[in-house]
């Protein structure tokens, strides 16, 4: 996995290609190309900066402007007295936190039976798994809804949230099973030998291994988790348990929230998350993708 | 020794089982039951047959969110998978700052749903939104985007192509993939750069446009978000995506039972646009023996 993600390396070789200038020209025509695109990808976030550090009620600006002139950071103190957003933002944190928590342990978990043990119908049970992520969630959601919230009496609590993770999402299954197959059996021979219970070795030889799948998962459950929209929109109707997802559109209906500069002080903190942890471990990030689509 | 494993095996795939059965399974079967019937919530359900199928059919808003959804899913998977494929090769070209490009267009497929549409509501504005700006400067006058029904699906294409990042880094993995050893062949025989890239390039890569078109057709079946927040499905239904009806249907009228009824439709729909996609393949996406682990 490490391999595919820290070689990035080109495929073509200029052996016998043509000249200098040709060369010249083909990197210039290269260049012009990426900064032109990755431009028009940036401009959004570029324009929502600038948009969130202008004094508000100023509107929309025309020409738009890319890069602030003025930084002006009261717009982002304001969204929290607009709408309680610290209480929004704590409830997304912890539903992102348990439920990423919960996907963790039990997609291991699960993943290591599939991986290290054999009982009977195992690969019967595992394409099942694989089937399972095609099937489109509006297809379970309307049981569900009436499972939670009138089997269990759970509307308006992160139940219906965050106990789903802690029985094995099957992406995750499927990504960790996958790395676990990497994993030498002889390691877990040894410790047999040693007297170790699969338990024991699950918790003290494989799942510290897994490290770097577990944190790939855990950034993909985290993203998903904290965008989700679909979900808390469903179940949760006290705006005091709203998520940010939620909170951030309650914001756009709300007294003095359609003003441009909160909208985007708001949305800036609310995607800040994702963007920091992207950074932090951006080569999860891309191997988990790359595992997904080349091993899928 | 073969009977406890089996026993711990088990143990160990419980969880998943277990959610399996209860919200997997458990629901798809109710779900099924349910499209048979007339249900609101705190009523029972009273068995209708074949009621909401046929109801289906003579619903306009039905038949205008399964074209809207369509003519979505057949604009924004097709451009997307072209974009995706041309922003890989231009990031696997051997120059320097790639890394930097590469985060440029991955980070918008961080950001997803909510915080998109927020920001998108802005930048399609008609007259002072980034979009009409820059059509401007060419001298187009930019069309109202989300007011204008003939525009708004427009908007959405272009909207989701901000998010190609994803698909972007799979196809770089995939060009990087390729053997050398196979361009080297095909440049002996004489061959140009456009041939090598039909001829070398796209089979090898195409399990992974497989695998993309796949991922992407039962997404698009899915938007939600953006139509709930940006425009709920206005104007006159342009954006009436199918998921946004059948949340309606569910959660704003209560009609489960018809809603169930939609969810069924979906979920065949998906499954023969997939069946279509995967028996196509045979003709056009090219194994090779060797083989990933």
């Amino acid at each position: 996995m490490a391999t595919i993600a820290s070689n990035i390396s080109p495929t073509r070789r200029m052996k016998n290609g043509p000249g200098a200038a040709a060369r010249v020209v083909r990197i210039v025509i290269i260049y012009a190309l990426l900064i032109g695109v990755g431009a028009a990808f940036l401009l959004p976030f570029l324009w929502a900066v600038t948009s969130s550090l202008r004094s508000a009620g100023a509107g929309l600006r025309f020409p738009p402007e890319f890069l602030p002139r003025e930084f002006n950071f009261s717009n982002y103190p304001k969204v929290f007295e607009l709408i309680p957003f610290a209480r929004f933002f704590g409830n997304s944190i912890l539903v992102t936190t348990i439920s990423v928590i919960g996907e963790c342990l039990s997609a291991s978990f699960v993943a290591f039976g599939f991986a290290r043990l054999r009982f009977p119908g195992r690969n019967v049970l595992f394409v099942v798994l694989l089937t399972t992520m095609m099937i489109p969630y509006p297809v379970t959601m309307i049981p569900s809804f009436i499972l939670w919230v009138r089997g269990l009496g759970m509307a308006n609590t992160f139940g219906p949230l965050i106990i789903p993770p802690f029985f094995g999402p099957a992406f995750s299954i499927f990504l960790l099973r996958q790395f676990f197959m990497t994993v030498s059996m002889e390691l877990d021979e040894a410790a047999k030998v040693d007297g170790a219970s699969e338990f024991r070795i699950y918790w003290q030889i494989i799942l510290p291994l897994a490290k770097p799948a577990l944190a790939t998962i855990a950034i993909f459950s985290f993203i998903a988790t904290w965008n989700d929209f679909l979900t808390p929109l469903i179940y949760l109707s006290d705006s005091n348990l709203y998520t940010l997802a939620l909170g951030i559109n309650f914001l756009r209906n709300f007294r003095g929230g359609g003003e441009l500069a909160y909208q985007m002080a708001a949305t800036i903190m609310f995607v800040a998350p994702s963007i920091i942890i992207y950074f932090v471990s951006q080569r999860y990030v891309i191997e988990g993708i790359v595992t997904t689509g080349l091993k899928g | 020794m073969a009977r406890r494993e089996a026993i711990v095996g088990f143990i160990f795939i419980s969880p998943w089982l277990l959610g399996f059965i209860v919200f997997l399974a458990g629901p798809i079967l109710v779900s099924l039951y349910l499209s048979f019937t007339t249900y609101k919530p705190g009523l029972t359900p009273v068995f209708t047959g074949l009621a909401n199928y046929t109801r289906m059919f003579s619903d306009g808003l039905f038949y205008q969110s399964l074209r809207v959804t369509s003519i979505y899913t057949l604009f924004s998977v097709p451009v997307s998978l072209v974009t995706a494929l041309v922003l890989a090769i231009l990031l696997n070209q051997r120059v320097p700052g790639q890394r930097l490009f590469r985060t440029i267009f991955y980070l918008p497929s961080l950001i997803s749903g909510v915080a998109v549409a927020i920001v998108f509501a802005w930048i399609f504005n008609a007259r002072y939104g980034i979009v009409n700006y820059l059509l401007s400067i060419v001298g187009i006058a930019g069309p109202n985007w989300l007011g204008d029904p003939d525009y708004t699906l427009s908007a959405f294409v272009l909207m989701s192509l901000w998010g190609v990042g994803g698909t972007t880094v799979i196809f770089i993995a995939a060009l990087q993939g390729v053997p050398a050893a196979l361009y080297e062949a095909a440049e002996l025989d004489g061959a140009n750069n456009w041939q090598r890239f039909w001829n070398v390039t796209i089979p090898l890569i195409s399990p992974v446009i497989l695998f993309a078109l796949v991922t992407g057709v039962i997404a698009t079946f899915q938007t939600f978000a953006t139509s709930y927040i940006l425009t709920r499905g206005g104007p006159s239904n342009a954006s009436l995506f199918y998921l946004l009806y059948l949340y309606q249907n569910a959660f704003s009228w209560f009609e489960m039972g018809y809603a169930s009824a939609l969810a069924w439709f979906l979920f065949l729909i998906i499954l023969i646009c997939t069946g279509i996609l995967l028996r196509s393949s045979s003709m056009w996406v090219h194994y090779e023996g060797l083989g990933r682990k």
